[in-house]
């Protein structure tokens, strides 16, 4: 029906384009005048009256739709039950509609349900009969009005271009939208959580296991279990170990690799092996993760027993590995990057002086191209620690404070997974933790990406 | 004097174990993706094709006259009860067994959906069925991992799933030419299944797909229409600087973040429907638009200022100079970018898990509304399913996933070496 109804109003939209372009070209022929506009924008005028308000006003209508029907059809169960709960509400309501479609989910209805449903089939006509007069309605008046508005001395050119403008400019606020939206999710349900779980216990707490608080009224819980099933600190360590594994990897090939390419390789062999290497980092990491889990694992553990370790069939190690791998890419382009841009003349100067090419390469291009490689590791840790699917298909699930890389380790980003995957509970402090986790891993990510910007930004500026 | 060619030897020396090792590396990371193609591909490839096993039907014992079956609607045959029937036509392979147990056995190598199979078969030829037909059925799971050569037949029986009797008779049905190994259609058509030799990827590629047309939708105009603005019109002024930094963090933000955001606020306090494409394609239009934003302002800035300085100096608009002019010349390369945060996008599987998208789906979706999977997070899914069938099932939808994903960056390519200029 929605769908249908927009329809509805880009026709009327359109229909108003053509008759505010007539009424532009008959004002053209009848007076002498000049008029400010070129024909089509007093049809565009009259569109963007017709369409923008009673678009407004439809998404303002559906959004508050769910709230009168809520408050209308369980008023009869609120007048019962006064402090009835959000989650039985919701339950309640489900019940309604999925009697009203027919679908019977228990046998015994009773009769308030029935009542209920009535009134629910009632409101929702009630309320659709509602939307399509009031938003045809303002399409049409609006439209009449841009109509008898349009004189050879509007400006209709201005009023267009005003509103694309307006329209451009709330485009471009999306992202700051985005960035609010993240912060205040994050943070709301983080200090709900701080408010239950004192700040220093998450951040140096050394217990980790809040499958324990499943008690669903938070009034219940026991005030020693809350601090002792959310110290995040292995957690912490289990997603450096895993990172710190991974630029291992990452560094040194990805390295090698930049060097090869900018330093030795013909452009021939660059044309072909850049790309290649750049398929690595188009891999969904759900693949790596499969990989991961699947091949390297058992590899590790093999190679790990066979050496007289006991390793662990989800260690650290081979979630490192591979998300090491699925790094090169990073490292190995930014550092390509800032190793060209060294400048020709540092390379000729070390020639010059009778140097070979590794001995200009680590004495000389290394030490110049530094801050933006320090940059582009930087950069690199912050992707391994926000990095999700490798760890959660192939790194452990239970926390252990450990610095051995063939245990198995957990991380920040596979806890919030395992947490919040599936159907939660809201208001408890398990799925605020993991609230409070993910604002850790943005502020976290966020200085990292901040502090490498600023080291890169330092570096170009100093040969520009 | 200083001898240059004292040491000469030992620099040199080092300089060829520099470049060695430089070569090592660059080798490690090439044979790496050998190695990931190579396993996916040699894991996933027997997906698409199914062992199935004949057998006999004598539909004249449903009804005496087998062409009154035309006269039948597709509705009438589905009621049938064929249970017992087609249970019959099974144990009309071996008529000797008597034993229930082994005949257990024996129905248990086909797929749990036989009487299903047999009313199909049914169905499509009910003009002309003769009363006996030979009706092809998928085999179970376990058959079909041996036919494909993935389950060891020499581990003793008691650590196995299928038991020794089971092989006899499937080595019998082989030897019979009774067994056929075909083109895994369903695979491809279906939704999801607790069988694996029936579940299929039909599913996850329409969510897939509803999800990125959703993506589409949302981020191609907005993202092209804030560049737009970011570049041509905005007054450098501490608010542009600040939406600025704000697109840049956010390429940078976890995608798992995004998932949160989903959560808390789409989900949560907008009461969007949990598990959709259309939820899914919001939190994935987040994610993109920065990618997008940053692409098309790229080539907004490579439009040469002459272009604009033209069109105003013949007395268009700034806008008109903009959108009639600039905004053309920037397509190619705003569709570049679009197309690769879409490839991004099909590919995300960590915000989809928080907003629900992992349900066991079924039904393949119709509508952006209707709860579904999409490709990654099938991968997930089957990934952390134990049954053996899982795993080429899982390849083969890597496979798949990776192929969409080549096809839309070769996208990409064309559309930039066809229309790019360079000024």
């Amino acid at each position: 029906m929605g769908l249908f109804l927009i329809l509805l109003i880009l026709t009327i939209g359109a229909f108003g384009f053509f008759i505010g372009r007539l009424k532009a070209i008959k004002l053209r022929s009848a007076s002498q005048k000049k008029i400010t506009s070129l024909n089509h924008y007093y049809g565009y005028y009259i569109a963007i009256f017709a369409i923008v308000p009673s678009l407004l006003v439809f998404l303002a209508i559906t959004a508050f739709q769910g709230y009168i029907v809520e408050v209308y059809v369980l008023s009869d169960f609120i007048d019962l039950n006064p402090n009835l709960l959000a989650s039985d509400k919701n339950l309640l309501l489900a019940q309604i509609i999925n009697t009203s479609e027919g679908i019977k989910l228990f046998d015994e209805i009773s009769p308030l349900i029935t009542d209920a449903v009535d009134k629910y089939i009632y409101i929702e006509e009630l309320i659709d009969t509602l939307t399509y007069v009031i938003v045809l309605s303002v399409a049409g008046l609006l439209s009449l009005f841009a109509y008898v508005k349009i004189k050879s001395n509007l400006d209709s050119r201005k009023f267009v271009e005003s509103f694309l403008l307006i329209l451009f400019f709330t485009c471009s606020l999306v992202a700051i939208m985005t960035t609010v939206g993240i912060i205040f999710s994050l943070l709301y349900e983080t200090l709900k959580f701080f408010s239950q779980v004192p700040i220093t216990d998450f951040l140096f707490g050394l217990n980790w296991s809040p499958q324990r608080v499943f008690v669903r009224d938070s009034g219940d819980l026991d005030t020693r279990d809350l601090q002792n099933a959310f110290g995040a600190l292995p957690l912490f360590a289990g997603t450096f170990l895993i990172a710190f594994i991974a630029m291992c990897v990452a560094i040194p090939v990805g390295l090698m690799t930049a060097i090869y390419l900018a330093e030795y390789a013909s452009p021939n062999l660059r044309d072909w092996a850049k790309p290649i290497i750049e398929i690595l980092a188009g891999i969904p990491t759900v693949v790596y993760g499969f990989f991961a889990a699947l091949t390297v694992a058992p590899i590790v553990r093999d190679l790990g027993q066979n050496a007289g370790f006991t390793v662990s069939s989800e260690s650290a190690l081979a979630a490192g590995f591979v998300m090491g791998i699925m790094i090169i890419p990073f490292v190995s382009s930014l550092s390509d990057d800032v190793i060209n841009s060294v400048p020709q003349s540092l390379r000729e100067g070390s020639y010059a002086m009778g140097a070979t090419k590794s001995e200009t390469i680590r004495k000389v291009l290394l030490p110049a191209a530094l801050p933006g490689i320090v940059g582009s590791f930087l950069l690199a840790v912050s992707r391994a620690i926000g990095e999700t699917m490798i760890v959660v298909m192939a790194a452990g699930l239970a926390a252990k404070l450990t610095a051995n890389p063939f245990d198995a380790a957990t991380t920040i980003t596979t806890q919030i997974v395992v947490i919040l995957i599936g159907d939660q509970e809201f208001d408890s402090p398990k799925t605020q933790a993991a609230f409070a986790l993910g604002l850790t891993l943005f502020i976290v990510t966020l200085l990292l990406n901040f502090i490498a910007l600023q080291v890169v930004k330092k570096y170009t500026e100093r040969y520009d | 004097m200083f001898d240059v060619s004292a040491n000469l030897k030992k620099r040199l020396k080092s300089e060829r174990r520099f470049q060695i090792l430089c070569i090592t590396a660059i080798s490690f990371a090439l044979i790496f993706v050998l190695i990931l193609f190579l396993n996916i591909f040699s894991s996933g490839y027997s997906a698409f094709y199914k062992t199935t096993i004949a057998i006999e039907v004598d539909y004249s014992q449903v009804i005496e006259d087998t062409s009154q079956f035309a006269t039948m609607s597709d509705d009438e045959i589905n009621k049938l009860d064929l249970f017992r029937f087609s249970k019959k036509s099974i144990y009309s392979l071996f008529p000797d067994i008597e034993d229930r147990k082994e005949k257990k056995l024996l129905i248990r190598i086909f797929s749990i959906e036989y009487e299903d199979e047999i009313k199909q078969f049914l169905i499509k030829n009910k003009e002309n069925i003769n009363k006996i037909e030979t009706v092809y059925l998928t085999a179970s799971d376990d058959v079909d991992q041996v036919r494909k050569g993935n389950y060891p037949r020499d581990l003793p029986e008691e650590r196995r799933r299928i038991k020794d009797i089971q092989l006899e008779y499937y080595d019998i049905l082989e030897n019979n030419g009774r067994v056929k190994y075909v083109f895994n259609i369903p695979f491809l058509t279906r939704g999801d299944s607790r069988e694996p030799e029936l579940a299929g990827v039909g599913g996850s590629i329409v969510g897939s797909f509803l999800t990125i047309i959703t993506v589409l939708i949302l981020s191609f105009p907005i993202g092209i229409l804030a560049a737009v603005y970011l570049q041509e019109f905005a007054r450098s002024n501490r608010f542009t600087d600040f939406i600025e930094i704000n697109i840049n963090n956010l390429a940078a933000v976890p995608s798992i973040v995004f998932g949160l955001l989903g959560l808390g606020i789409i989900l949560n306090v907008f009461g969007l429907p949990r598990s959709t494409p259309l939820v899914g394609g919001i939190v994935l239009s987040l994610m993109t638009l920065p990618t997008i934003i940053i692409a098309t302002r790229a080539s907004l800035r490579a439009v040469p200022p002459s272009i604009r300085e033209g069109a105003l100096a013949v007395g268009a608009t700034k806008m008109q100079a903009v959108m009639h002019h600039v905004v053309p010349l920037a397509m190619p390369g705003a569709l570049t970018g679009t197309i690769i945060g879409l490839a991004q996008a099909l590919g995300e599987t960590a915000p989809l898990l928080l907003i629900g998208m992992v349900a066991f789906v079924v039904d393949v979706p119709s509508s952006p509304l209707d709860a579904s999977a999409s490709l990654p997070v099938q991968v997930y899914l089957w990934a952390e399913s134990a049954e053996r069938g899982y795993v080429e099932k899982t390849s083969a939808t890597i496979m798949l996933l990776l192929g969409f994903l080549i096809l839309l960056n070769l996208a990409a390519v064309l559309i930039r070496r066809k229309f790019e200029t360079k000024w």
